[in-house]
């Protein structure tokens, strides 16, 4: 018999294996080789170090959104505003780096500070209103998303520049680049990956280690009980909040400091926060889970971009993402299935 | 003044259509006891059918292909959905979670076959869209006719009567006893008699159908093509005017004019004196600082259907 943790590894296995047969069918059915397309999308990573440093770099915000979702999760909140978190923390964080002269161990921390800051600011106001008023934190988050899209288009196009449609490059003391690394690979690698594994290390001692973590984490369970015995429900869900916020403003410090070193206008959302709900699905919203679901997330979507030299629209990928996510939240089947097996071992 | 109202309502009802079927579509869901955060998909997936059927079957079809194209988008929708249904009622998935993959599978699957059928990310625009109309007669009614029946989309009639037509199914019909019965307590249902998955199924079939329909009327009227970015957000949109019209579908129908009415304000409002000098980025935010307001202010808690959400499963407690 399979214990109930055995089965938290071996699900999400599972899934990624079927994930990635199904693709293979139906590009079969399509009449693409699924050995080249696959070939093809392990090539696009590991084929040259200038890919593997984008993949680092794909992977840094995915950690983080992950981490803000599976933060917020596990007190019982659904935070699908993280979307709008890193898109005010990406110009907060280039707001001050372009703004200000500092040394650079003053500086970027400042950047950082800031995107922190503007994600949970962010993330407070669902939170708050979630606590005081019971209004629905998912509506609220999801209108959060949309002001913070026009707010931060205007404030790009009329306080950071002068109508301009891209912001100038961060200062160079605020810049989470590195001489060494750009020169080691070629590519933008940067040093946000430290911070990220740093934060998951920070989510980590939260939960596990702290009163505070504990009690975010009985809110979760049951709010009356929490209640019951003497927790503050509505404080914890307003600090769950902002720390998840928080999280999700420095993954738009990784872009806005990092991958990009600028910020600039958009029409549509980055995607980085709805993905992270993926990842932290993926990841069983541990903050472990959350880097592994997160380092594949990233490495199929880099990787997906050298498929068309096989000939395969890299569409193929977002849907294998979506079965495997698909087969994880339908854990119940493949643990029944599994079970089934070894029954039948038996007999 | 008046004109100002004559470009504004009409305006309000195009925007709001796709938004009203696909609400309609999540209040079923829900009250059935099924969260559907994959009305966005669903809604994809019915503008990538629908603008597919249209370019393919316009020249045989000639005028009646945009409705024709609407049915498939709702067949389209009702067998997308069917992925939701299973996975949550039969395989009691994380209803969140796999909401989130019918999002992702239903973009990744209309781009991918877009690439097979056109060979590019992208569809040319249909030659065969919804037009507006003038309703006969009720044109000539002088103030009320240019407001309500000049220029206008069918597809907004039929949205508005559809809110109607889906409050006296829920709320005076025992098929709509049924679907808040299995919502609100799934085991006193059953003991009554009542077939819980069943009812949970037909819930989730009716909101694929009518997500498909919301995103079949807003590629036949608003985008008039497809691609990876037609449908952004507006079934986010459609969750919000679900739970902002507090699971009734004639709030959602009310929340989802609002939003249409705060949408054409943003484009229509640099025409308006009183609001030609206001910086655009504030009429931008407005639908969404406003309905903040509202569920802070007025509208207040909004509780969902009990037992929504929650994974049914026959003889537990």
């Amino acid at each position: 018999m399979f214990s109930s943790t055995k089965f938290n590894f071996i699900i999400p296995i599972i899934s990624v294996i079927l994930g990635l047969v199904a693709g293979a069918i139906i590009m079969l059915i399509f009449g693409y080789n699924p050995i080249l397309g696959y070939q093809a999308l392990w090539n696009g990573v590991f084929d040259s170090p200038f890919f593997m440093s984008e993949t680092v770099n794909r992977i840094t915000p995915y950690i983080l959104t992950g981490l803000a979702i599976a933060f917020a999760f596990r007190t019982g909140l659904f935070n699908i505003g993280a979307e709008g978190q890193v898109l005010v923390g990406w110009v907060a964080a280039v707001w001050v780096g372009t703004a200000i002269d500092a040394p650079a161990f003053i500086h970027l921390p400042l950047a950082l500070l800031a995107a922190a800051a503007a994600g949970a600011l962010w993330a407070f106001i669902p939170g708050i209103l979630k606590a005081k008023l019971g209004v629905h934190e998912v509506i609220v988050s999801i209108m959060m998303n949309y002001i913070a899209l026009h707010i931060t288009n205007y404030l790009i196009r009329s306080v950071l520049t002068d109508n301009q449609e891209t912001t100038e490059p961060v200062k160079q003391t605020a810049s989470l680049t590195n001489d060494f690394l750009i020169g080691l690979t070629g590519s933008r690698l940067h040093l946000g990956f430290i911070v990220a594994l740093l934060m998951v290390l920070v989510m980590w001692v939260i939960l596990e280690r702290t009163k505070l973590g504990y009690e975010l984490k009985a809110v979760g369970y049951n709010q009356h009980a929490s209640n019951y015995a003497g927790m503050k429900v509505e404080r914890n869900i307003v600090i769950s909040m902002l720390i998840s916020g928080l999280f999700a403003g420095l993954a738009g410090a990784m872009q806005g400091l990092g991958s990009f070193g600028n910020a600039f206008t958009n029409t549509a959302f980055s995607n980085l926060g709805f993905d992270g709900i993926a990842v932290a699905l993926l990841g069983g919203n541990n903050p472990f889970g959350v880097v592994l679901s997160a380092s594949l997330f990233g490495f199929l979507k880099v990787g997906s971009l050298n498929m068309s030299t096989a000939g395969v629209p890299n569409e193929i990928i977002e849907i294998v993402i979506a079965l495997i996510i698909l087969f994880v939240a339908s854990g119940f089947i493949i643990r029944w299935a599994l079970l089934q097996l070894k029954k039948g071992e038996k007999k | 003044m008046l004109d100002i109202l004559y470009s504004i309502i009409p305006q309000t009802l195009f925007f709001a259509a796709p938004l009203i079927f696909t609400a309609l579509g999540g209040v079923y869901s829900e009250r059935s006891g099924v969260i559907n955060i994959g009305l966005e998909g669903l809604m994809v997936i019915g503008a990538f059918s629908s603008v597919t059927f249209n370019i393919l079957y316009a020249d045989a079809l000639g005028t009646a292909t945009p409705w024709i194209s609407l049915l498939v988008a709702i067949v389209a929708g009702i067998l997308f959905s069917l992925i939701h249904a299973v996975a949550t009622i039969t395989f009691r998935a994380d209803q969140t979670v796999t909401g989130v993959a019918i999002n992702m599978l239903a973009l990744g699957f209309g781009v991918f076959m877009i690439k097979q059928i056109f060979g590019k990310g992208q569809t040319d625009f249909i030659s065969q869209p919804i037009y507006t109309t003038n309703v006969p007669f009720l044109v000539d009614i002088p103030v009320i006719g240019q407001m309500f029946f000049k220029n206008m989309y069918l597809t907004s009639y039929i949205a508005i009567a559809l809110s109607f037509v889906a409050w006296y199914v829920l709320f005076k019909t025992p098929f709509g006893l049924r679907i808040r019965a299995v919502g609100e307590h799934p085991m006193a249902a059953d003991t009554n008699g009542i077939k819980v998955y069943t009812t949970r199924y037909i819930g989730v079939i009716i909101s694929g159908a009518l997500a498909g329909l919301g995103g079949a009327v807003f590629a036949m009227t608003i985008s008039q093509n497809f691609s990876i970015s037609t449908i952004a957000g507006q079934g986010f949109m459609a969750i919000a005017a679900v739970i902002f019209g507090k699971w009734n579908p004639l709030g959602a129908m009310g929340a989802a004019l609002f939003f249409g009415f705060a949408q054409s304000l943003s484009v229509v409002g640099s025409s308006i004196p009183l609001l030609e000098n206001v910086p655009q980025v504030y009429l931008l935010i407005a639908p969404y600082v406003l309905t903040i307001l509202a569920l802070a202010g007025f509208i207040g808690r909004s509780v969902a259907p009990k037992a929504s959400g929650v994974p049914y499963v026959k003889g537990s407690r």
